[in-house]
């Protein structure tokens, strides 16, 4: 008899999930029909290629290759971020073009741009993207700012999805400033006196708040099935998109968003007891975000952009205190719920390799940027399975030859063995096609295990 | 000169340093003499950030330590100019990128070192650059950018200081997240710098200090 879910170990939840990876479903919960025998194949080859790769037991029949692009895919289709953000339609064909034309065994997914009518409506302020603050062919950019205050960790820490709801959210999106006004649900308590909890759902301001939410509810999913739409087609022509949701490091959430880098980084020095304790109670929210993703999507993998924690950000001291104790925590959670960490350590990661042999083996796959590769090898290659490093300076600006070079020499030495997936370090977006097909192809060629 | 101001500002002792700093202002202690062991703090800062003994949170907390002391100094200080700064530099981020922390740590790490800093801001026109470098005279441009589309508008910024004929009259850095060596051929920049101590070597070496 088959087991069930919670009492089987981390090892079986794994092994489960790429059974799960193995035997893909069409929206309506049937097989997925592929549409031919090779790329049926090729589908299959590719999860099994990879599920070698991160276990460590043995090499897989070639190095992997993934392609994670910021937007690329649109600008080489020819088209403007501004336009792939407000046509989907255009958005999921430049991306399917990309990649039929590129073919990485793993690509991400044509979430990236997101829906450009989406942030219009709800009036977004946390970023700029084409057409509100930036050019037309311009990706999309982060307003640094302390849209949590010092003084609020309180607020946060006593209950955060009410400090969001009234707090966070109203300042990052102007048409919800209204929910500032929202009483706290945990009040709704007897008969007595309940309605007037529901008093300021009666405010007009707080009624047209709810209008903008409805209209953007409804072009998310509107953008949402032609992303997904995409993913399944690109799945029956043999690719698999493994992505199954997103987490954070919890420095990291409170550190880009909410109290930003400068905010942040004072508090390690004002008052580091508050930070710590928000750290905390955000562990076990960023392992419900994964999992909770991961189960609704039905993949495992939980990609993770790595911020504040890089070399240079934090002292060796600094980074043992605030950022790694939650944030294993928070992985460890995820392999314990039977998820994959895809943590892509942006920027460099030298000075914490050391820190993930604390991780058990064979669980997590890690995006590196500008760390050593070779030295990541040595350090960590028996824990974690590699990925990525190809540079953003590279790609754009290199030949094929110095991308053969460079590919050469990480299968060398980050390949040796398995445990590694042949990637570029940094998404980017601006690179010669010449120079991907060539990364792609390359690995392919030189990148077979004998 | 008080060595124990210096001293507390280096070790991040923000209540003490401003206790320090009310105490000595009762006590009828010279605002510049204060500002000026402030700095010398500021330095020690500096060079232990070099030393990678502290880190980018150290860097930003003694500028607000910093900015706090200047704050109950200000109303003491009688306007004058800046004395002795070593020489002009101009810093900016580059066209269509709006990423400001680099580029702010640079300033502040220029500004500690004696140089006199024109901050252009953030997506700053390639015209802005030329338009600065004519006003101030400065002799070192520094570019920064988060970006790969910052490639282009670092290389447009270069090509356009050069045909307004000033090429030869200044310095020009570039850094900032995914700059390097092959990036800056292409741009046609004198040097990259990989963060903000290089940036102060660069400048020291073109222009002194
Ligand atoms: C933090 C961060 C974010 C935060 C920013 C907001 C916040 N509150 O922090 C958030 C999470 C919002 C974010 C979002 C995104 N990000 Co981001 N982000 C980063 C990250 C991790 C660090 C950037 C940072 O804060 N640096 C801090 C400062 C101090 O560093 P710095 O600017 O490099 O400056 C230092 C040196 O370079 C040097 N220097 C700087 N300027 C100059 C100038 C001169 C003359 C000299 C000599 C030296 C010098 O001195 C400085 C101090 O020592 C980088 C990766 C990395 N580690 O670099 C990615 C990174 C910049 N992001 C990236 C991307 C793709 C994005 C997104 C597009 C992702 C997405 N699809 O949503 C978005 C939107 C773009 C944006 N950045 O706004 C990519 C950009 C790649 C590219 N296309 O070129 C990067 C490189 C990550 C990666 N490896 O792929 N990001």
């Amino acid at each position: 008899m088959e087991k069930k879910w919670e009492e089987m170990s981390a090892e079986e939840k794994q092994e489960a999930q790429f059974q799960k990876l193995l035997a893909p479903k069409d929206p309506e919960g049937n097989d997925l029909k592929f549409q031919s025998r090779e790329a049926e194949a090729a589908y299959k080859a590719r999860i099994n290629r990879l599920k070698d790769a991160i276990q460590l037991k043995r090499p897989p029949d070639r190095v992997p290759v993934a392609l994670f692009p910021s937007m690329f895919p649109y600008m080489y289709a020819g088209m403007t971020v501004q336009e792939a953000m407000y046509d989907y339609e255009k958005c999921v064909a430049g991306y399917k073009k990309f990649v039929l034309d590129f073919e990485p065994d793993f690509p991400m997914g044509a979430a990236g741009p997101g829906p450009g009518r989406f942030y219009e409506i709800l009036d977004y302020k946390l970023y700029s993207w084409p057409g509100h603050g930036v050019a037309p062919e311009h990706s999309y950019q982060c307003n640094e700012g302390e849209y949590m205050k010092a003084e609020e960790y309180d607020l946060l820490l006593s209950d955060p999805s009410f400090y969001f709801r009234n707090f966070y959210l109203p300042r990052v999106f102007g048409k919800l400033a209204p929910w500032n006004m929202l009483p706290p649900l945990t009040g709704i308590l007897e008969m007595y006196g309940v309605a007037f909890n529901f008093i300021p759902f009666g405010l007009p301001p707080v009624q047209d708040a709810y209008k903008a939410l409805f209209e953007a509810g409804a072009e998310a999913l509107k953008w949402a099935m032609a992303v997904g739409g995409v993913d399944v087609e690109l799945a029956t022509l043999g690719f698999p998109n493994i992505f199954g949701g997103f987490s954070k490091a919890p420095f990291d959430v409170l550190g880009d968003t909410l109290r930003g880098t400068r905010g942040i980084m004072i508090d390690m020095y004002r008052q580091p007891d508050k930070l710590l304790k928000a750290l905390e109670a955000l562990t076990p929210i960023m392992i419900g975000l994964g999992l909770g993703a991961a189960q609704q999507t039905g993949k495992p993998f939980i990609f993770m952009p790595l911020h504040k924690g890089a070399d240079g950000f934090l002292s060796d001291a600094q980074y043992k205190e605030f950022y790694w104790p939650t944030f294993k925590q928070v992985m460890l959670g995820l392999i314990e719920g039977g998820c994959i960490p895809l943590p892509a350590a942006e920027g460099g990661y030298n000075t914490r390799l050391k820190y993930l042999n604390e991780l058990p083996k064979g669980k997590t796959l890690w995006m590196f940027d500008q760390t050593d590769m070779a030295a990541a090898k040595e350090t960590v290659g028996d824990t974690i399975c590699l990925l990525g490093n190809v540079p953003s300076s590279l790609l754009k600006l290199g030949t094929p030859d110095d991308i053969r070079d460079c590919v050469k020499k990480l299968i060398d030495t980050a390949g040796k063995g398995g445990g590694y997936v042949m990637g570029n370090g940094a998404f980017f977006d601006e690179a010669k096609p010449e120079n991907v097909k060539a990364m792609v192809a390359f690995t392919r060629e030189y990148g077979v295990y004998k | 000169m008080s060595e124990e101001l210096a001293r507390l500002l280096a070790d991040l002792k923000e209540a003490e340093a401003l206790a320090f700093v009310e105490k000595a202002l009762e006590q009828g202690s010279d605002p510049l003499d204060l500002l000026a062991s402030a700095k010398e703090g500021m330095a020690i800062v500096g060079e232990r950030f070099a030393d990678s003994d502290y880190f980018i949170p150290d860097l930003v907390f003694s500028g607000e330590i910093l900015r706090r002391i200047v704050a109950l100094l200000e109303p003491h200080l009688k306007k004058q100019g800046e004395s002795n700064r070593l020489g002009k530099v101009i810093m900016g981020t580059v066209k269509g990128d709006i990423h400001d922390i680099g580029k702010d740590l640079v300033v502040f790490m220029l500004d500690v070192s004696g140089f006199e800093v024109t901050d252009l801001g953030i997506d700053v026109p390639v015209q802005r650059f030329v338009e600065a470098v004519r006003e101030t005279g400065s002799k070192v441009v520094g570019l920064s950018g988060f970006l790969t589309l910052a490639f282009d508008s670092m290389k447009q910024t270069v090509d356009a200081i050069q045909e307004a004929g000033l090429r030869d009259d200044v310095k020009i850095m570039i850094g900032g997240g995914q700059i390097d060596e092959r990036v800056r051929r292409f741009t046609g920049a004198d040097a990259y710098g990989k963060d903000a101590i290089e940036a102060v070597a660069l400048a020291q070496r073109w222009i002194g200090g």
